[in-house]
């Protein structure tokens, strides 16, 4: 399967050209841009790993694309995002957020069903890597 | 003034005090702008002090217990009328109302007062309310959106481009199984959200019960399927309140992101729901059912963004406010109007736009617009053009039509859109060239590719009933 969350998930993954293009135009926004990495891509896990703290100062497409490709050397196998950030008031809240690399093998979820009354069921979604430890999920270490 | 504003019978509203052309409008008072047509002979100064007297403290004939009062105070102020270009016995007649004459966070109270008798008044052939200026003192008192704007996003994990649905068709008779399988077939297409169409509440073919089990199944599988969080708007209208809180709380328990009403409940009705929402972490989505009996003719009725603002005080996170390109009634100003009017914080006015006054919201929340009525993949340059992002395109037969599927219509919507936000962010000219980039983009996806040549050339081209006075006089560049 492929998650889908982010902006660009039906469209063939972005070049390094084409996320610059994306960066160029958050920047151009006055949108600082930050990039986060995980292995436990649950719809509801808000939190992804930090790389670094969002690059506030940064005013040049490149240097986003240079943090990106540290992020993927360090960890090949995780789902990282970018996202950008819009800091104006009344929003304050993200702006563009979308996945600039997925492990290569994508197990997707399992949905467990609990049979409760009056034909009722719980549902939980659970994520086939999870059954393994952080940093072992996609098989590609770290 | 004169001791024959006493006297026993009936004299003009006019001259009871209702026409103050000096009269400075306070920062603290509501501001309405009425469309008056008047009856042959009635000048259009007594039409406006009618209108301003009806709405607030005048009856036909002079009453002396007026004068136990500081009624100077509760009359509504018609202190200018304005002739409207291009129309015979046309005016825009401005009212002001003092703050007190108004319950605290009631739209029920203030639609009693505004809109309550004033309407079938006989010196009018027509009368219709345009616009108010809801002023701070008085928003502060709503609860505003359960969520907003910003919340929903960030509750859905969805930025940077306009979320996606689709109603479920046929509107009725599907058995409870049958509209299950549409809700994921489209959910896990690419859809984010599905919905229950208006009058869809619990009929003989599919009870509300089975309903909400059968779409929560196709809501939970279709996320597992995705990895994204989805929804499905559960209308919960029905005939009581506590009809309507049981339903809800069973979406709730469930674990519905999202319920659904119509405008037919009731002011009341929606502002309970908005609190039972806020309370509930549940988004709740208005349909606005009926608003065209009242917001469609141009002479009489209740503009729809007068029906807009009251929503956003109202406090419903989604409202459906036009397509421009689609089926239904939406001249592309009168559109932007209605979308700044729920979205933005300042609002300034703009006579192309049919915005009477500056609005001020004091940060309360955005209600985000749904544009939802004959829409497809192939107008996605233009929706985004005319909507903006902070949008909800709702494409119904635009999904469920697709030739290879439902799933392969989601997701020839979704592909389409996320192309022309890829393309726009990149300084694209999207507009003019988003027949191509739909064309490009169809390159990797057979369900766009079908999907422009199932529905590529449709449009709805009539002119609109509701339009603004002042036109755009176009600029050379």
């Amino acid at each position: 399967m492929r998650i889908t969350q982010g902006t660009f998930s039906y469209l063939p993954d972005l070049t390094d050209a084409d996320i610059t293009k994306q960066v160029a135009y958050a920047l151009d926004q006055g949108w600082p841009c930050s990039v986060e990495f995980t292995d436990d891509p649950h719809p509801r896990n808000s939190y992804w790993e930090m790389w670094g703290l969002p690059m506030f100062d940064l005013t040049d497409p490149a240097g986003v694309l240079y943090e990106v490709n540290e992020c993927r050397k360090a960890y090949p196998g995780h789902y990282i995002r970018l996202n950008a950030y819009d800091a104006r008031y009344g929003r304050q809240t993200t702006a563009l957020q979308f996945i600039v690399q997925r492990p290569a093998e994508e197990p997707g979820f399992r949905l467990d069903r609990t049979e409760t009354s009056d034909r009722r069921v719980r549902y939980t979604m659970h994520p086939y890597a999870l059954d393994r430890p952080e940093g072992d999920r996609y098989g590609a270490g770290r | 003034m004169s001791a024959g504003r006493w006297s026993a019978g009936v004299i003009p509203y006019a001259e009871m005090g209702y026409w103050r052309p000096d009269y400075e409008p306070k920062d603290s008072d509501i501001l309405a702008a009425f469309r008056i047509t008047p009856q042959k002979g009635v000048p259009p100064e007594e039409a406006g002090a009618a209108v301003a007297g009806e709405s607030s403290t005048a009856t036909w004939t002079v009453v002396w217990t007026d004068r136990l009062t500081s009624y100077e105070n509760y009359q509504g102020k018609c202190y200018k009328v304005e002739p409207v270009p291009g129309q015979d016995n046309q005016f825009i007649a401005y009212i002001a109302y003092d703050l007190d004459l108004f319950e605290e966070g009631s739209i029920a109270n203030l639609t009693s007062s505004i809109i309550g008798n004033v309407f079938g008044f006989k010196a009018l052939k027509a009368l219709r309310l345009e616009d108010m200026r809801i002023p701070t003192h008085y928003v502060k008192t709503f609860q505003g959106p359960a969520h907003g704007i910003v919340m929903e996003r960030e509750y859905l994990g969805k930025f940077g481009r306009p979320l996606l649905g689709a109603t479920v068709k046929p509107k009725l008779g599907l058995s409870a199984r049958n509209y299950g399988r549409v809700v994921y077939e489209a959910l896990r297409g690419g859809l984010d959200f599905t919905k229950d169409d208006e009058n869809i509440n619990s009929q003989p073919f599919m009870r509300w019960r089975d309903r909400f089990l059968y779409c929560m199944e196709g809501v939970q599988r279709a996320q597992a399927a995705t990895g994204e969080v989805k929804g499905h708007y559960l209308n919960v209208t029905a005939a009581t309140m506590e009809d309507m809180y049981e339903r809800a709380e069973f979406a709730r328990d469930l674990g519905s992101v999202i319920v659904m009403i119509d405008l037919t409940i009731g002011y009341t009705a929606i502002q309970s729901m908005a609190k039972w929402a806020r309370r509930n972490g549940v988004i709740l989505h208005l349909h606005r059912a009926g608003h065209s009996t009242y917001t469609r003719q141009k002479s009489h009725g209740v503009n729809f963004r007068v029906i807009a603002k009251w929503m956003r005080l109202a406090g419903v996170d989604h409202i459906h406010a036009g397509t421009v390109v689609g089926k239904l009634e939406g001249d592309p100003n009168s559109v932007r109007g209605y979308y700044d009017t729920l979205r933005l914080d300042k609002v300034e006015a703009d006579p192309v736009k049919g915005l009477y006054f500056d609005q001020e919201w004091a940060s309360m929340p955005g209600t985000m617009p749904v544009a939802s009525g004959g829409i497809h993949a192939g107008q996605m340059h233009q929706l985004l053009h005319y909507l903006g992002e902070d949008s909800i395109l709702q494409f119904g037969g635009g999904t469920i039509g697709h030739p290879m599927g439902i799933s392969a219509g989601a997701a020839a919507n979704r592909v389409a859109l996320e192309a022309m936000i890829k393309a726009r962010n990149e300084g694209r000219d999207y507009l003019a060239e988003g027949p191509d980039i739909l064309r490009a983009a169809a390159k990797h996806s057979r369900e766009l590719d079908i999907a422009l040549s199932t529905w590529g050339d449709i449009t709805f081209t009539y002119e609109s009933t509701d339009t603004p006075d002042v036109v755009e006089t176009p600029v050379s560049v």
